[in-house]
């Protein structure tokens, strides 16, 4: 494999065939021009990579709970201070963790919410794969509305998950961080832009990264750039950032396609084509309606 | 007149575990406030304050946070302290198994309390005897000048084993209260506590490693032998540190200490505050005649079982004091003792008493009547 690219997060891991992660992992870090150290909190990225006595990570790297990633870049971003100013570390070296969507929106939010608000000197990337799927596909408060997880199964009575997911993007915004955005693995310049800046910007920086899950969305392995595509090119998955407060849309077009073409790749949303979930897939397109005027409106 | 010595000092016991912490200055200290450990982290953040420490401070937002943190800084090289009670103790549980699993020399200083429901703030030993299966050490005290002294053993014992270290007070009976203590010259404690020299810290950015891997069937299980296997080594180190301590501070700290015991028919044991209670009964009572005698737990974590077992041996009659419980089976000390005994091939008569739950005052004359057989009680109340 190209050595540029497996400078931080060696081939031979273990993820399925044609997931995202790897490639948000390697884009991210290919844009640290000083050593990092990386911080993850369980998920998948970790156990895909960790299987003792391997490891994946040419870079140090520690995994300590589920919950508080966020927490534990802290102690190594604030141990890095003081030893620097002791004079034992010489090196300038960039903090970096990684966490899935449950070990952000859910468990490991009051974590998160602690480090922003204190204001370390590091970079959060979220791979946003909207559940828990390294645990067999259960919803999060990142699932979408409509979808079909093992804990919010299809039936009689039901259409899958019944509540609208998360707004995180606001959440981390209220911390006044200087810099956040929402990128996509499908499309790698925007999110190496972004990398770039969030890792060139002292203070807390946060990415929301757009991370399709073959195994439980349910759709080929082939498939995974085509679908996170789809997501942007739907208004699902707008791509936007904020810096110092102002919103900036960085890839909008005039017509977006319905959100059906998303919906219809995925196993996932299989069920919302039948005749009496027809209003489902409505109310989607109008939150994803809803959530574009919106940011049109507070983006220059 | 005598001259006054700036070492002969009153404080607190939370002041005085901070004073230590002061001299041994760590890099980081993740804090987060509990009743009643606020003395400590208050006493320490006014030390950094006034500059005279060069800490980081992490004013962290829950007790989680605050180990996660420690284990970050920990695992990054850093010198690191942090201090709970209680709940907090409750809340950092998780986490309290991955630092020894991490195998982190993190010094925690605990001002042991009751646990909810019903809340209570007062002292006991609750909290600390749910994380006494973790893979920590714990280093009990009995007054301010424990406190200070094994803060600063509990912090070199760390280093030196790799593996983390409670010390433990009563919450209030030592934390919040003054007394005399005699604490060491600056350069002598920095001296005895050297400098740390971490393995494999992450901030070694040419040299990298992973922390906390996944370990399946074919290795998981080595990694708890190993830790077994580290805590046991912890015996040997623990008294080379106690006598070097010994020559700086001219106070000696075996696993335990033993008060009376020599020709004692009853030996009482317990941990913590109320030994000190129990010291005047026992004098009062030696004075009468009476062949009573203290066996006091210093370290709990590892459990000392035949040196226990030694002193217990030739007593009639052995008195176990805890001031917790394990709901559902027997009170922590008394099965600790009772499988010393048994593992020495000493089968003794052996009562079991609990006290001092939600910080239930203990009298000298409840010691007194227990020491007599004058009360048959279970429950000191």
């Amino acid at each position: 494999m190209n050595k540029e690219l497996t400078k931080h997060y060696s081939s031979g891991h273990s993820a399925c065939a044609g997931c995202a992660f790897p490639s948000i992992v390697r884009t991210v870090l290919g844009e640290a021009t000083t050593p990092v150290v990386i911080a993850n909190a369980t998920g998948c990225l970790e156990v895909t990579s960790t299987l003792y006595p391997y490891s994946n990570w040419k870079t140090p790297y520690i995994h300590n709970a589920f919950e508080n990633v966020a927490a534990t870049i802290s102690g190594v971003e604030k141990a890095y201070e003081v030893l620097r100013r002791k004079g034992k570390i010489k090196k300038k070296i960039k903090f970096v963790a990684f966490g899935g969507d449950g070990g952000t929106y859910d468990i490991g939010l009051q974590s998160l919410s602690g480090a922003l608000e204190r204001g370390h000197n590091f970079l959060y990337v979220l791979y946003d794969n909207e559940g828990y799927m390294n645990t067999g596909n259960q919803r999060s408060s990142a699932t979408p509305y409509g979808a079909f997880t093992e804990t919010t199964p299809v039936g009689k009575i039901s259409f899958g998950k019944t509540e609208v997911r998360k707004n995180l993007m606001e959440i981390v915004k209220a911390h006044q961080i200087p810099y956040l955005a929402q990128a996509n693995v499908a499309f790698q310049s925007d999110l190496k832009k972004k990398a770039q800046k969030a890792l060139s910007i002292e203070g807390p920086t946060f990415l929301s990264v757009f991370s399709p899950c073959t195994n439980n969305w349910k759709f080929p392995t082939s498939q995974y750039v085509n679908i996170a595509k789809l997501a942007t090119e739907t208004n699902f998955w707008p791509l936007y950032e904020i810096e110092k407060g102002k919103y900036k849309i960085n890839w909008a077009t005039d017509e977006p396609k319905p959100i059906e073409k998303f919906l219809k790749t995925q196993g996932r949303f299989k069920h919302l084509f039948k005749n009496k979930n027809k209003e489902v897939i409505v109310e989607m397109q109008a939150i994803v309606n809803r959530e574009w005027e919106r940011l049109a409106n507070l983006s220059e | 007149m005598e001259k006054k010595n700036k070492n002969n000092i009153a404080l607190t016991g939370g002041a005085a575990a901070a004073e230590a912490l002061r001299q041994i200055e760590p890099d980081v200290m993740p804090i987060y406030p509990i009743t009643p450990q606020t003395p400590i982290i208050e006493t320490y953040a006014k030390f950094q304050a006034n500059g005279l420490v060069d800490t980081e401070i992490i004013r962290v937002e829950s007790e989680h946070s605050a180990i996660s943190a420690a284990v970050g800084a920990s695992a990054a090289g850093a010198r690191t302290v942090t201090a709970t009670s209680s709940q907090g103790l409750a809340l950092m549980h998780e986490i309290l198994y991955i630092t020894s699993g991490l195998r982190l020399p993190i010094l925690l200083v605990i001002s042991a309390r009751a646990l909810s429901a019903p809340i209570n703030i007062h002292g006991d030993h609750s909290d600390v005897m749910g994380a006494r299966d973790s893979g920590w050490i714990q280093l009990f005290c009995e007054n301010a000048q424990e406190a200070y002294d094994k803060t600063l053993i509990g912090m070199k014992l760390a280093e030196r084993v790799k593996m983390p270290a409670m010390v433990i007070m009563d919450g209030f009976n030592t934390s919040h209260s003054v007394e005399n203590l005699k604490t060491i010259d600056d350069q002598k404690v920095k001296k005895f506590i050297g400098e740390l020299e971490p393995v494999n810290p992450l901030l070694d950015v040419d040299n990298p490693v992973t922390y906390g891997p996944v370990a399946l069937q074919n290795s998981y299980f080595e990694f708890r032998i190993d830790e077994e296997k580290a805590m046991q080594e912890v015996f040997i180190e623990y008294e080379k540190i106690a006598q070097d301590f010994e020559k700086i501070s001219h106070r000696k700290y075996d696993y335990f200490e033993t008060y009376q015991t020599e020709g004692a028919e009853k030996i009482m044991v317990m941990a913590g505050t109320s030994a000190g209670t129990a010291k005047v009964v026992i004098n009062k009572l030696r004075k009468q005649g009476e062949k009573v005698g203290i066996l006091k737990i210093n370290l709990f974590r590892p459990f000392p079982y035949q040196e226990i077992a030694e002193v217990l041996k030739d007593a009639q009659e052995i008195i176990v004091l805890d001031r917790a419980q394990s709901i559902g089976s027997k009170p922590p000390i008394y099965s600790e003792v009772i499988s010393a005994l048994f593992q020495a091939k000493k089968l003794k008569k052996v009562k079991s008493c609990v006290y001092g739950l939600g910080g239930r005052d203990l009298f000298q004359k409840q010691i007194e009547d227990i020491l007599t057989g004058k009360n048959q009680e279970h429950y000191l109340t």
